[in-house]
């Protein structure tokens, strides 16, 4: 459902990715990781386009997303994208974050879209803040809404570049729940993160990157305990402890 | 003779020219201010446009206008700019108020410059990950700034485009050299027919003072209305 065909990216001489070729399946959950600079924001923001690539290309839903012509607003309308920083609009309540999008492609009326999502902030425990602008929100609070902002259109594939590194530690939990419920509900999903705990626990495959390669591809069990590449064999190093390398 | 005489100013034929040149100059201030704005509006978008020939576009227009003076522009727009046209056309013109036509032409491109270099830098103060959120929903580049970038940017915009448009009402009193029979043009006829200097021009600096302070207090319920934890 997601199909990246030797694709490559540069910033300027630096080159982001280099020959990408994955393939991601319906109802998958893929967590991308590695060092920072490895590529894997660059490598998230190619699926809905925020990026553009130099080579290669990208299938989705058997489209060529890349393709000039593509209707990208229409494209775009069907994946879901979390940013780091939650991006929610500062004017607008938490509802009206929600219903700002479904009403704009007509996917439903005014009345409809409140109900959607008034039944989305439920889900992600927020109902009673419905009418909150997003500055009376704690961190954890602001990116389930735009958790739900991004479900409102009722995507096939939610994106979450780094969903929780903005976020308190104490505030990762939250959101991190949120994120599990929609993966065990089928949701096709790529996450960027470094809750290790969340891949090894959700995560059907795990794609380790670095300077713009795809190094190593595993489920969790093998990632986490039998890592081939030594660039994964030192990242995992690292991060169980960070204080000795 | 009285030093300041007072009744000159509230009656009489003086009192009309001053009180038509007040018109005149208000009429200068709402056609210009209504043209400046939306057209900076354009402009400044069309500086954040995807295109790189709309911003191309969008440079050129602020850089022309905001590198030559105000007068230049008057001037060129009234002796200059009826050259170019067919004779008939000319004549059309110069029947019709080409004084006024040709100061409001200045005026509006002039402040429209000015006015998108304001509203392009509160375009830029909102970050740019809003219009990024936006896209990522789907909402083409002018939706997105319509219900995304564009509430955001308002606000930080109404201060420098209310000093904007103080400098738009007190330059209207430029389109005196062309001729138009505004408020300082009307004062000085008023001053070289009667020898009232200091009536005429209190007249005129009054009239200046009060619809500034008007402005700025209109600026200021704008702003108020689109204070942080306004909703639509």
């Amino acid at each position: 459902m997601i199909g990246f065909d030797n694709v490559n990216k540069w910033y300027g001489r630096y080159q982001a990715l280099v020959e990408i070729t994955e393939t991601i399946a319906r109802g998958e959950v893929v967590v991308v990781c590695g060092p920072s600079g490895s590529g894997k924001s660059t490598l998230i923001r190619t699926i809905n386009r925020l990026e553009p690539i130099d080579s290669g290309r990208i299938v989705v839903d058997g489209e060529n997303i890349h393709r000039r012509g593509l209707d990208i607003d229409a494209f775009r309308s069907r994946i879901g994208f979390v940013f780091q920083q939650f991006a929610l609009f500062p004017h607008l309540t938490a509802l009206q974050n929600c219903t700002l999008a479904p009403v704009h492609h007509r996917r439903a009326t005014a009345a409809q879209a409140r109900e959607r999502a008034l039944a989305l902030l439920d889900r992600v425990g927020l109902r009673d803040k419905a009418d909150a602008l997003p500055s009376a929100l704690s961190g954890g609070q602001q990116q389930r809404v735009a958790i739900a902002r991004a479900l409102a259109l009722q995507p096939s594939i939610l994106l979450f570049d780094e969903p929780t590194s903005a976020l308190d530690p104490e505030m990762v939990g939250e959101v991190l729940q949120v994120i599990k419920g929609l993966a065990r509900d089928g949701m096709t999903m790529v996450v960027v993160t470094h809750e290790m705990g969340f891949a090894r626990e959700v995560a059907d495959r795990i794609l380790f990157m670095d300077a713009g390669r795809i190094l190593e591809r595993a489920t969790p069990a093998d990632f986490f305990n039998r890592p081939q590449h030594p660039r994964a064999q030192q990242f995992l190093a690292d991060l169980r402890s960070p204080f000795t390398s | 003779m009285p030093a300041f005489e007072l009744s000159l100013l509230l009656s009489g034929p003086y009192h009309a020219l001053l009180l038509a040149g007040l018109q005149v100059s208000l009429a200068l201030l709402a056609v210009s201010f209504a043209v400046a704005l939306p057209l900076a509006l354009l402009v400044a978008l069309a500086g954040q446009a995807p295109l790189a020939p709309l911003r191309g576009l969008a440079v050129v227009f602020v850089e022309s206008q905001r590198s030559v003076p105000l007068l230049a522009h008057l001037l060129f727009w009234y002796f200059g700019a009826p050259e170019l046209l067919p004779p008939d056309a000319r004549q059309w013109l110069y029947e019709g108020d080409v004084e006024f036509l040709a100061a409001v032409i200045a005026l509006s491109l002039y402040y429209g410059a000015y006015m998108a270099e304001d509203i392009r830098s509160g375009l830029r103060a909102v970050p740019v990950e809003q219009l990024q959120a936006a896209r990522s929903l789907g909402l083409g580049f002018l939706p997105a700034m319509r219900h995304v970038v564009l509430p955001q940017a308002v606000r930080i915009t109404v201060p420098p485009l209310l000093s904007q448009t103080l400098n738009l009402w007190k330059d209207t009193s430029i389109a005196t050299v062309i001729g138009t029979a505004e408020l300082m043009h009307q004062a000085a006829k008023v001053e070289t027919e009667s020898f009232r200097s200091l009536e005429a021009f209190a007249f005129a600096t009054v009239c200046y003072l009060a619809v500034s302070l008007a402005i700025a207090a209109a600026a200021a319920g704008c702003q108020r209305r689109l204070a942080p934890g306004w909703r639509p």
